[in-house]
């Protein structure tokens, strides 16, 4: 039932995500593609492995696709032959692929056929066209000099127009990338993005891990959302190897993705205060958002919350006396958030940057895969926690934000409404996190072993494939953060709209590059 | 904007109270900010290059510029442009994508420049190593003054960082 309309042959994969895997034809991609797309589903993820040393006759790549569809994450498929490293484009039917498509080549040289953009996306000239890192043949060794190459970024032309290229180094403190603006007057006419500055390698760099150990490097993929790839991996790793996680680290598990939200939810806020020329805000909200990170170390022993959540449970709970602690703190911090709140809502100068800024409507919400926390600010009404609750958020009944009207204002007030709901689920956590073991022991991983991850992190829906090797290693890992699917949303969102409120605009999605760039 | 006075009453002045671990800071802020003066004459300028890290070194840069950490009250700001800086506080391992931005930004950077790396990434290459998409530690690329490990290093550890780099170049003239 995964994909109705298809007769594929399903295989569950086991653990927390809701997820099944099939194998499909050519022509069954390109149908699976177009019934995910009819029935309302999501694109989450495009990747592809090299299998070619394990085929039997001829050697094969595989290449996937992972939708979200009502009964959970359906996984297709597709073996591609050595001989014709090539499969059906989706970006017609999934716009959000193309990137995806064009990563995919530069890394394991199998191209989407029908694809109206090809150009390079990851690969700048630190390795030449024609080697691909991806694939298990690829020399790290025998590499020219890295040599930077310019980008055929689309002209506009016409009367009046000036192009402003921006980066890939910014004013602030920020992740690099390139942003080339074509404007009339202070009018933004186009955006078009360079992104891929700081791709350093790490869906390689997963096959110097084992399984068990991989999990910190899936805790770097964006170090804000270090929680929610770090579970999404433990997720897969778990899917794999057989093993259940003890109710309590699954408890703890959310306790620590919550902690994230609300620290970033916490930052956003300032630095959007701060962007629209409030720098009151900015200094509230730093101010709080140190506090709780302060108690993040005191109890847990990071600030951030790194290297908490492990394959088979987690490294760090906390006792009564810390639980209490971490209740009144949320307590105090869900009144100073009100409070802020108020301020927001009743500044005319705030409200006068915020509402109908940069807006992505639903319709280009849906039509691009807007996904995650901006996706539900312009009308898209997915959250994992709700839509596939896993233990604990079934019982926990997280209540889902939402707006229709996808400008800045939206993306503020489900910021709010999810920081103080998040604040609400550390309280109840703290409160009802049942006794017990932390973790279960890992047996070794059988070889060719598959399995995934998905989160609902702070941003959007962080996802994790993990293929096992030889020996406890990693064969194959692919992390996918949910910034591949909402940055092209972002060059849409300002057209129409001047260009200093491109840095508010941006700040409102706050995406990552590192996440992206891989 | 009485909202706006009562929250700010109520916070008072948070720099003036920091918890524990920024005491020693606190007492030596008179201190440091004479050193920076008796140096540059004026405040220190750093600007930050993200050379490829995963974002949380960069929120650590951002958490020193919340109020318990007073940043601009010892004598530190951050800074736009290379060409107006002394310091270049550098993070992340330098991927091969950012290396020639890298190198542009130091070379911009005016004599006689301090360069900081920050994070275990920007020491040693940290997690992600050297690859065929990262050159490893900042030190391969530019030439570094002063380290500050972590994974991420808290802000103190930043900001120890960036003195004893200013400390360093006082006591080396
Ligand atoms: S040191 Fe740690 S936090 Fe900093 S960039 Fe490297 S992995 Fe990220």
């Amino acid at each position: 039932m995964r994909i109705p309309g298809l007769n594929l042959q399903w295989k569950a994969l086991p653990g927390e995500a809701p997820a099944a895997i099939a194998a499909v034809g050519e022509w069954q991609w390109t149908e699976a593609a177009r019934l995910v797309r009819e029935g309302g589903g999501r694109l989450v993820a495009l990747w592809g492995a090299d299998h070619r040393d394990l085929a039997e006759d001829e050697d094969e790549y595989s290449v996937y696709a992972a939708y979200a569809v009502k009964d959970g994450l359906a996984v297709v498929e597709l073996l591609v032959p050595d001989s014709a490293p090539a499969f059906p484009d989706l970006s017609g039917l999934f716009p959000a692929a193309g990137r995806m498509q064009r990563a995919l080549f530069d890394l394991l040289g199998i191209g989407a056929a029908g694809a109206a953009d090809t150009r390079p996306w990851l690969r700048h000239g630190a390795w030449p066209e024609g080697a691909f890192p991806l694939r298990r043949d690829f020399d790290a060794a025998k590499l020219p000099p890295n040599a930077f190459t310019d980008y055929p970024f689309v002209r506009v032309e016409g009367d009046g127009v000036h192009e402003i290229p921006v980066g890939p180094i910014h004013a602030g403190t920020i992740e690099p990338g390139h942003f080339r603006f074509s404007i009339v007057g202070e009018k933004v006419l186009r955006l078009e993005a360079r992104l891929g500055y700081v791709h350093k390698g790490i869906d390689k760099r997963f096959e110097a891990f084992t399984v068990a150990e991989g999990f910190r490097l899936a805790g770097r993929v964006s170090g804000d959302s270090t929680v929610a790839f770090a579970w999404a991996y433990a997720q897969a790793a778990e899917s794999l190897l057989g093993v259940v996680p003890p109710p309590r680290a699954r408890w703890l598990r959310a306790m620590f993705l919550e902690r994230e939200r609300v620290a970033n939810h916490l930052g956003d806020l300032g630095a959007l205060g701060n962007d629209a020329a409030f720098g009151f805000a900015l200094a509230q909200f730093m101010r709080i958002k140190e506090d709780w990170l302060r108690e993040n170390a005191a109890v847990f022993g990071h600030r951030m919350l790194m290297d908490l959540v492990v394959p088979g449970g987690v490294a760090r709970a906390f006792d009564a006396a810390q639980a209490e602690a971490m209740i009144a703190t949320s307590h105090a911090v869900e009144r100073e958030a009100r409070e802020l709140r108020a301020i927001f809502d009743e500044h005319a100068g705030l409200q006068d940057r915020f509402l109908t800024t940069g807006r992505a409507t639903p319709e280009l919400a849906r039509a691009l895969g807007l996904t995650g926390l901006a996706g539900r600010a312009s009308g898209q009404a997915c959250d994992l926690r709700v839509d596939f609750p896993a233990v604990p958020y079934g019982e926990l009944a997280v209540r889902k934000a939402g707006s229709a009207a996808g400008d800045v204002a939206a993306r503020v007030a489900v910021r709010f409404d999810e920081l103080l709901e998040s604040l609400r689920l550390v309280r109840a956590i703290a409160l009802a996190a049942p006794d017990g073991e932390l973790a279960e022991e890992l047996p070794a991983p059988r070889p060719q072993a598959f399995g995934v991850g998905w989160v609902e992190g702070w941003r959007g829906e962080a996802f994790v494939a993990l293929e096992a090797g030889e020996g406890g290693m990693i064969r194959r890992c692919h992390a996918h953060d949910p910034s591949w699917q909402n940055w092209p949303v972002i060059e849409h969102a300002v057209i129409g709209n001047i260009v200093p409120d491109f840095p508010l605009i941006n700040k409102s999605f706050n995406l990552s590059y590192s996440g992206q760039d891989g | 904007m009485i909202r706006i006075l009562r929250q700010i009453a109520r916070t008072g002045l948070v720099s003036e109270a920091a918890p524990p671990p920024d005491e020693a800071l606190r007492a030596r802020a008179p201190e440091i900010q004479a050193e920076i003066l008796a140096l540059l004459g004026r405040a220190l300028a750093i600007r930050q290059v993200d050379a490829g890290s995963c974002n949380g070194c960069e929120l650590e840069i951002h958490a020193l510029n919340n109020p318990y950490y007073n940043l601009e009250g010892l004598g530190i700001r951050f800074v736009a442009s290379p060409r107006h800086a002394d310091m270049l506080l550098v993070t992340g391992p330098v991927a091969k994508n950012m290396e020639p931005a890298l190198r542009i930004a130091w070379e911009a950077t005016p004599d006689p420049k301090l360069v900081v790396a920050v994070g275990d990434c920007g020491c040693t290459g940290g997690i992600f190593g050297e690859s065929y998409a990262s050159c490893g530690k900042v030190a391969n690329v530019i030439p570094v003054d002063v380290t500050v490990p972590g994974c991420p290093p808290t802000p103190l550890a930043i900001l120890q960082g960036i003195l004893t780099a200013v400390t360093a170049r006082a006591a080396g003239g």
